[in-house]
């Protein structure tokens, strides 16, 4: 029933051109978007956890560096960055696949978002969990592992992973540095079927949205295990 | 055991304390009064350096810290392990169960045997009369459960002295009396403490040493029996007299 293009109200939608199209769509999905995202938020993270620590030491000319990083990446756009990042590299000599590239661009925005997250949260800890911690003997730097991270991170959770989300959705400018990733296996089979353009675009939305809304699935989970320890 | 000399404190423009002098023996409970923003939480928090004192010393017998000079962080931790706090607002860890809190000094910072002090805590538990709920989370406890946990926690350490700042202030009152008793049993048993409280009655029954404190500086200080029942200054005496006619 589905295997010919269907007539409604006058509009007509190419069904095996859209059955042909899903999985290689959603394999370079799987493939690219999903590690690309993955392993971006996952350096990201780290840039951000580094950031965030700098800017609320007292160690003034790195604070300095790092808060002119987050204000420039905040203050430009992401595409601008990665064709930055992909024509500066070959200017200095590096010469690495556009994959690697994207890794690199998406990190460094990442990072500077997610460190104001992380920095928030830390100092949503209120100041008796650092007395605390200091009456019982620790170190600023003990203090800081042992008892303020922990309850900022749980802070944390959900605005991070609402930037994970929408950075499944960023990776989609990649394609801009000819990233073979989900969008611009889309725009491939798109333009050997111009007519019916609109409705691979559309089917590529639906596989965004499918892979964003199983992610927000597993946050609510998430969300609920590390509530164990706080009263609702 | 603690001698304090010429201890001074300004926030801003605003000096706190102005020179305070004092002196902890061992084994005495001193009760600190005060109207409130006479200096008597900023006092105690100098005394294990929370609060840096612009000048001053606080010298225990094998460990002083002069103020007046520029002080090593290393000091400040020196001078923080031989006091344990307990605080107004219990400040629990809310991420570690009752034990892990009480646990959490004597395993992470003096490193001790993890099963020794494990037998410890619930000893200390017991003690505060909270052993079954070694394993609920802070939020799972009344106020004074919490602030006898906080209590706990401070002891597990080992310090020499008990700092503690205005213990049952937060508390409900039918919650005051079960924190106030395992207070009574730590005098008794010869616990050195330091403590801010508005409780007079509590003050007088169990503190060796009264100190009353206005305005930044000590303005009376002495056994009970002389400052609460008759106190000299008349400041001294305008405080226990609306304290103790709160409806006046």
């Amino acid at each position: 029933m589905l295997t010919s293009n269907m007539v409604l109200g006058g509009i007509v939608i190419p069904w095996e051109l859209l059955q042909q199209s899903f999985w290689p769509i959603l394999i370079e999905g799987i493939k690219v978007t999903i590690p690309l995202t993955l392993i971006s938020f996952f350096f990201g993270i780290i840039i951000a956890l580094i950031t965030a620590l700098v800017r609320i030491s007292n160690i003034k000319p790195l604070r300095w560096i790092f808060t002119v990083y987050v204000s420039a990446i905040r203050g430009t756009p992401l595409l601008v960055q990665l064709f930055i990042i992909f024509y500066l590299l070959p200017e200095l000599n590096i010469m690495i696949d556009p994959y690697p590239t994207a890794i690199i661009a998406f990190s460094l925005n990442v990072g500077a978002y997610a460190s104001e997250i992380i920095r928030a949260s830390i100092l949503s800890v209120p100041k008796g969990q650092w007395e605390a911690g200091f009456t019982i003997g620790m170190t600023y730097r003990k203090t800081l592992f042992r008892v303020i991270l922990p309850q900022a991170l749980r802070v944390s959770v959900p605005p991070l992973s609402n930037s994970f989300i929408s950075l499944v959705k960023e990776t989609s400018l990649a394609s801009q540095i000819l990233v073979t990733e989900l969008f611009r296996k889309s725009q491939q089979i798109g333009a050997t079927n111009l007519d019916q353009i609109v409705y691979i675009y559309i089917l590529a939305a639906f596989i965004y949205w499918i892979i964003c809304f199983v992610l927000s699935l597993a946050q609510h989970q998430l969300e609920r295990r590390l509530d164990r320890y706080t009263a609702r | 055991m603690l001698a304090v000399k010429g201890l001074k404190k300004t926030f801003g423009t605003n000096t706190v304390l102005k020179s305070i002098d004092m002196q902890v023996d061992k084994g005495k409970v001193i009760a600190i009064l005060g109207p409130s923003g006479s200096g008597k939480t900023t006092l105690l928090r100098c005394l294990n350096a929370l609060e840096i004192p612009d000048e001053g010393i606080v010298g225990f017998e094998d460990h002083q810290v002069d103020f007046s000079e520029k002080v090593k962080q290393q000091e400040l931790i020196k001078l923080r392990r031989k006091s344990g706090m307990v605080f107004q607002s219990y400040n629990l860890f809310p991420h570690r169960t009752v034990l892990e809190n009480v646990m959490e000094g004597p395993v992470q910072v003096q490193k001790r045997d993890k099963q020794t002090v494990r037998a410890e805590a619930i000893e200390l538990l017991d003690k505060v009369g909270l052993k079954d709920k070694k394993d609920l989370y802070p939020y799972q406890l009344s106020g004074g459960q919490q602030q006898r946990v906080g209590i706990a926690r401070a002891l597990a350490i080992k310090p020499e002295l008990m700092l503690f700042d205005e213990p049952t202030s937060a508390l409900d009152p039918e919650l005051i009396g079960e924190v106030l008793r395992v207070m009574r049993d730590l005098a008794n048993e010869g616990w050195t403490m330091v403590v801010v409280t508005h409780e007079i009655k509590f003050a007088q029954e169990i503190a060796d040493k009264i100190i009353f404190i206005d305005g930044g500086v000590i303005v009376e200080q002495g056994p009970p029996a002389e400052v609460l029942s008759n106190p000299k200054e008349e400041r001294t005496q305008r405080f226990l007299h609306r304290i103790l006619n709160p409806t006046e």
